[in-house]
């Protein structure tokens, strides 16, 4: 039994430390990343501080609305890197041609995606605060009557089912080697226009604030904005952490089911395979 | 962990087992310009229904064979003959579309976990993460299976010294090394895990004569203080001369001889000589001199008179 969970625990660390190598040896490549999005970040942030002279109104709450992007910039820089670290651990895989060792070694795929969530949560939180630290700098914010607490708690809540929908894209590079990896950057646009990151979704078409409640990351940005800018939404902070444990719940389970699927029909088919 | 008893038990079994591919099919302007027996013969592949634009291959076409818990079992054949399809089969990375594959009476579909557990494999494409040093890449592999990262280390350490790989390669960039010494890195992923049955595929293509040696060695090593069975395919005659105790010919996905290497030879040998292996395989797979006729096809008439 002991032994059991120590092997266990080996295999999600093997995929943790592994991709904490990877990053330690493309450091040139981290560093051109966190720079783009820094930029990114900032010329987002920036409209808000423009706000007034681009309009002509004298009665813009700069601060708020530099406030409120800043969250979405950062909420979202935070949840698309969860995303693309576990929809991208695949295409790398194939990329490097690793996956027939990786599949073949005696790892069930819940202790492989729990060490690569692990991994991708860690080096989110650092790669966004970062981020949050250097565009804060620009600005005088006010966070005193902040809840950080419950901001935090969200975004972790917040972040499962993104695993989850990670999980469900890595499907996409196990089926097509060569075009999935592109075929991801779509469900990271859909998720983009949707979620009301930059903007409340109640401005989006009908259609669109349909599918928009379908996005956790709708949940992640009202729960933190009500967290962050008090006073904007009166409802309580649970009523948004329900729906993204629900849908936790539903995505990570159903992301593992449709990858051993997927995993199955790749060992029917014989498109694992690369060279050799 | 998983402990066979007795030396006599059957560590793989190989029971009529057939993997058809679909691939690209030839165009039909070229299908219509085959000579007509070639058709009639590929006619009757009808086992899996190919899909639009494709053409099923049988890389696979019923192989059975056994082979005993401490032996060295050889798998020869010209390329494409389905020996690489066929550890793969038996590593679990692809399905049989037909026939039964165990390992120590172990269903390689139903017990995938506890066969995975067994095995390990060693391919001609020494596939790792390139930017990674061996170090890093043989500690992410030995932990997959369980072993710790010291223990991992310092064996890594002792059986890449034996392969004589650099010391200071041991810590850079595996993208820096030649492909031998990314071969030998690939020996000892596999070595790492301790497995039961290891399937080599091609695990001596582009080593030098001497490390060569030292593979073989090491392969006759784990069979001996590991109780080990191993499953080898190689190019190299040789090779499969001096370590199998058994050897089969694959040629088009079938079997077509399966004896010790001095079975083999004493199946072809003619006028009371012993031919070499490499003699046995051409005349057994059926490519042991050019014809007359086949080189009239691309070579000018004046030439050949
Ligand atoms: N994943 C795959 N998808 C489609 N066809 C495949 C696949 N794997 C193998 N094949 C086909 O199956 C046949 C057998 O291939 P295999 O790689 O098993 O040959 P091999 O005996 O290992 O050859 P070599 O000596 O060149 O390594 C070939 O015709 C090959 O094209
Ligand atoms: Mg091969």
């Amino acid at each position: 039994m002991i032994k059991g969970l120590q092997l266990e625990f080996r295999q999600s660390y093997a995929f943790i430390a592994r991709n904490f190598n990877l990053v330690k040896r493309y450091w040139g490549w981290e560093v051109v990343w966190l720079a783009y999005s820094i930029a990114n970040a900032l010329s987002v942030t920036f409209i808000g501080a423009g706000a007034g002279e681009i309009t002509g109104q004298t009665d813009i709450d700069t601060d708020f609305l530099i406030t409120y992007l800043l969250i979405g910039t950062l909420v979202w820089r935070f949840l698309a890197s969860i995303f693309n670290n576990i929809s991208e651990m695949i295409a790398w895989e194939r990329w490097e041609g690793t996956i027939e060792y990786t599949f073949m070694a005696p790892v069930r795929r819940f202790n492989q995606m729990l060490g690569q969530t692990v991994f991708a949560i860690i080096y989110s939180l650092i790669f966004t605060v970062i981020i949050g630290a250097v565009v804060a700098s620009f600005f005088e914010l006010d966070f005193s009557e902040a809840d950080l607490v419950s901001a935090t708690l969200i975004l972790l809540v917040g972040s499962l089912s993104f695993v989850g929908i990670g999980v469900v894209a890595s499907i996409l590079p196990l089926l097509y080697p060569e075009r999935g990896a592109q075929m991801t950057n779509i469900v990271q646009a859909f998720f983009l226009l949707v979620s009301g990151i930059y903007y409340p979704i109640s401005v989006l078409p009908k259609w669109l604030q349909v599918l928009a409640r379908f996005s956790p990351a709708t949940y992640v940005l009202e729960g933190m904005r009500a967290a962050l800018l008090p006073g904007t939404v009166d409802k309580e902070l649970t009523s948004f952490v329900w729906p993204l444990l629900l849908m936790g719940l539903v995505m990570l389970p159903l992301g593992i089911y449709l990858f051993q699927r997927a995993e199955r029909y790749t060992k029917r088919t014989g498109k694992l395979k690369r060279s050799g | 962990m998983f402990k066979p008893t007795n030396n006599t038990q059957v560590a793989v079994l190989v029971d009529d087992v057939v993997k058809q591919f679909n691939v690209a099919a030839v165009p039909v302007w070229r299908k219509l310009i085959r000579r007509s027996h070639q058709a009639a013969e590929n006619g009757n592949s009808t086992e899996l229904k190919a899909r639009r634009g494709k053409e099923v291959i049988t890389a696979v076409d019923h192989v059975t064979f056994n082979v005993q818990q401490n032996e060295i079992f050889g798998v020869l054949g010209p390329n494409g003959s389905g020996k690489s399809t066929l550890i793969r089969l038996l590593s679990t990375l692809l399905l049989p579309d037909q026939g039964r594959i165990e390992v120590f009476g172990l269903d390689i579909e139903k017990n995938d976990m506890q066969v995975k557990r067994l095995i390990n494999r060693v391919s001609v494409d020494a596939a790792f993460f390139k930017k990674l040093s061996p170090k890093e890449n043989l500690l992410y592999g030995a932990r997959l299976y369980g072993v710790s990262g010291p223990e991992a280390n310092r064996k890594a350490k002792e059986i890449l010294k034996r392969l004589g790989l650099r010391e200071s390669s041991y810590t850079s960039p595996m993208e820096d090394m030649s492909r031998g010494m990314q071969q030998k890195v690939a020996i000892a992923r596999a070595f790492l895990s301790q497995p039961i049955v290891l399937l080599l595929d091609e695990p001596t293509t582009g080593l030098d004569p001497r490390s060569k040696l030292e593979v073989q060695a090491f392969i006759n090593e784990l069979r001996d203080t590991h109780n080990a069975t191993i499953l080898i395919t190689t190019h190299d005659m040789n090779e499969a001369d001096a370590i199998c105790d058994r050897i089969a010919i694959l040629d088009e996905g079938k079997i077509v001889a399966l004896d010790t290497p001095d079975g083999l030879k004493k199946l072809v040998s003619h006028n009371g000589q012993t031919p070499s292996l490499e003699e046995v395989f051409m005349q057994l797979t059926g490519k042991e001199l050019v014809e007359k006729d086949d080189l009239t096809d691309f070579v000018p008439e004046k030439v050949l008179a």
